[in-house]
């Protein structure tokens, strides 16, 4: 697997009149994890979402591979998963055909491989029940089923263990260290930091403007 | 390419399980287009004459406001929790997924009406002979609707109470289906020839295939940042 | 190619003071031929032997119902240009467009009515062309409407140029559509603008005030875009420095 790289480069980001971010800049190689910290209103959620390129920073670039991300949007988004505030599901589906749904607009999936997705989170006990009866926290379990499912190089993960219990952290911290090993990139936007392995692990502090 | 329809076919799949899991949600409108056409006969006059006169306007309005009101939920759940962001960072053109997200719209809500519309077109006095017609030009009109919609329902996104709005900018750009629209209805009650304002209605719908789910994608994008 | 004079040209300050130079380059000729036409059309020009001086309207009428056109044509332009290379100030323009666009359309539905009135009996009848402009006065509505609706300004700019574009896109089939439907229902009893074998002394004043009102609506343009650039810019340095003096 040829290694990948994702870098920004002084970016500025203006939300309204709010002048977010001043000059974040980065580097992450094949096995970092990248943590974003800082307190609330900090610019967390906007430095994930000008990483992804949903936001357009005013100034600076962001370069996946060394090019610009939105030179070939479509590209670099089939090698992303992005994991927002909010678990993406339909209420009305269950876990299962969520992710039948979800996941099959990127690539073909099987039925087992679904299950063995859930299996992991820990969300197979409620595989088949209407989401709108599960809790938050079972939720995000599913919700990180989907971001294994992807089978990318590169996760940007906004709080990924919130609502999660004790355990529920440590296997966030499982499935980041595994797709590390694995060559793949995870950023992170955390207010508590994830049990990771040490080695490869940066943070970027967001102070509030 | 058969990547390509196989999206379109599990985002249709999606958005038809919802629907069906949710069904009295579907009716809303089809009961809001047939208590509309009810009001006139209670306004106007019961006369048959007369009510076979401003059957193409009642129809036509009533369809109108009717898709109105499902327009304003093509995108606001999935813009919600958060599936239309999915869409734009799923790798696939969201030019694409849109335009699907409108066929199976389209499906639940134009489909349903143009299938109503000669149960209500009865109500008004129209002679049976003219329902085939009348049921061609709502199918054809709410397809361009469903587009143009599609376009007023991205640009309202996120705003607060968008619904006032979303009628505002979508009422105007709909003023040339409600014209050929009406005049096919007209046109089939009389028994005269369809085919003008058929092919009028099918340029609409053309030109919104091609267009509509562009700005419909640039539109969501918008709202996303 | 060279971009730089482009992205020079679009940043605030320098359309701000390119904005005040030209103002008077167009505010004064225009102000001469709207006198000009003005006096050519109400005192020179013979009144027309079927609808006597009522047709002196279209002095004023004509040209704003072109400019009402004009200004959404320009506002769409100027809306896809913001879009394209995210040009700040081109969604600025866009922006001062609007209200301006309307506001001719309000003049070219008013004088319509008033020219109606004689011909008529009556301020209105769903004339095809005041029922188009009707509709355009809507259109133009929704995208006020759209961008106050909008609280962050750079979203509430992207996404009312979407709708400009889609606008612009529409108004010719709203134009013919409305055309079409009228001459079906065409009444006989409605009389129709007649067609004036227009002579030199009708028609040069005509001219004239198209030529000036084409200017009055650019300068207004140009000063409306001064202020819509210190309401933008109000936080930067440049702005401060202007305002002190």
């Amino acid at each position: 697997m040829s290694a990948h790289r994702l870098s920004g480069d002084s970016l500025h980001v203006f939300r309204g009149e709010r002048h977010v971010l001043r000059g974040v800049s980065f580097v992450a190689e094949g096995g970092d994890y990248l943590e974003v910290t800082g307190s609330n209103g900090a610019g967390k959620t906007s430095l994930l979402r000008t990483i992804v390129g949903l936001v357009h920073a005013e100034s600076g670039r962001v370069r996946w591979n060394g090019l610009d991300i939105h030179a070939d949007a479509g590209a670099f988004h089939a090698q992303l998963a992005y994991l927002g505030h909010e678990s993406p599901l339909k209420a009305d589906l269950t876990p299962r055909e969520n992710l039948h749904f979800a996941i099959g607009i990127r690539r073909r999936v099987g039925g087992d491989e679904i299950a063995r997705a859930l299996a992991e989170t820990g969300a197979n006990g409620f595989a088949d029940r209407p989401v709108r009866t599960l809790s938050a926290g079972q939720r995000r379990r599913v919700a990180l089923a989907g971001v294994v499912l992807a089978a990318v190089p590169l996760w940007v993960l906004d709080e990924p263990a919130t609502h999660l219990d004790a355990e529920g952290h440590a296997l966030v911290g499982r499935l980041v260290d595994r797709q590390r090993a694995e060559g793949g990139i995870v950023i992170a936007a955390v207010h508590a930091p994830l049990p990771v392995a040490g080695a490869g692990t940066r943070r970027i502090g967001l102070t509030l403007q | 390419m058969s990547s390509a329809v196989s999206c379109a076919r599990l985002v249709i799949g999606r958005d038809l399980r919802l629907a069906f899991r949710n069904r009295t949600q579907l009716l809303h409108p089809l009961l809001f287009f047939a208590i509309v056409t009810t009001l006139f006969p209670l306004a106007l006059t019961p006369e048959p004459s007369q009510l076979r006169d401003v059957a193409p306007a009642v129809l036509w309005v009533g369809a109108l406001l009717a898709s109105l009101l499902a327009i304003e939920f093509l995108f606001r759940e999935d813009a919600q929790d958060g599936t239309l962001e999915q869409y734009a960072l799923s790798g696939r053109s969201l030019t694409w997924l849109l335009f699907a997200k409108t066929v199976s719209h389209w499906l639940l809500s134009g489909l349903p009406l143009a299938l109503m519309s000669p149960i209500v077109a009865y109500g008004l006095a129209v002679s049976p002979a003219a329902m085939p017609g009348i049921a061609a030009s709502v199918a054809l009109g709410t397809i361009a609707l469903s587009l143009l919609g599609a376009i007023s329902a991205a640009l309202t996104l996120g705003i607060r109470r968008g619904g006032a709005l979303l009628s505002l900018l979508t009422l105007p750009l709909a003023v040339p289906l409600l014209i050929f629209g009406a005049q096919a209805t007209a046109r089939a009650i009389e028994g005269a020839s369809l085919v003008a304002p058929m092919y009028f209605l099918a340029a609409c719908a053309v030109l919104g295939l091609t267009l509509a789910p562009l700005a419909a994608a640039a539109a969501v994008r918008i709202s996303l940042e | 190619m060279d971009w730089t004079w482009f992205h020079r040209f679009g940043s605030p300050p320098h359309l701000y003071g390119l904005a005040g130079r030209l103002t008077p380059w167009f505010a004064w000729p225009s102000a001469f031929l709207i006198a000009a036409g003005l006096y050519g059309g109400l005192v020179l020009a013979p009144a027309d032997y079927q609808q006597g001086d009522g047709f002196r309207v279209i002095y004023v009428h004509a040209p704003s119902a072109w400019l009402s056109l004009m200004a959404y044509t320009w506002m769409a332009v100027a809306a896809a240009i913001g879009l394209v290379w995210r040009m700040k100030a081109a969604h600025a323009a866009a922006a001062s467009c609007a209200p301006l666009g309307a506001w001719f359309t309000v003049a070219a539905l008013c004088t319509g009515m008033l020219w109606g009135k004689p011909m008529w009996g009556t301020y209105w009848v769903w004339d095809p062309r005041l029922t188009s402009e009707l509709v355009l006065l809507f259109l133009y509505l929704g995208y006020m409407g759209l961008r106050s609706a909008i609280e962050d300004p750079q979203r509430a700019d992207r996404a009312s140029a979407v709708l400009a574009i889609v606008g612009v896109i529409n108004v010719p089939i709203v134009r013919y559509s409305v055309e079409w439907w009228n001459s079906i229902h065409q009444a006989p009893s409605v009389m129709k603008f007649g067609k004036p074998s227009i002579s030199w002394p009708m028609l040069t004043p005509l001219l004239i005030m198209f030529v000036g009102f084409t200017l009055l609506f650019v300068a207004l343009l140009l000063v409306r875009l001064r202020g819509e650039i210190l309401r933008r810019e109000r936080h930067a340095r440049w702005v401060a420095e202007v305002v002190a003096g």
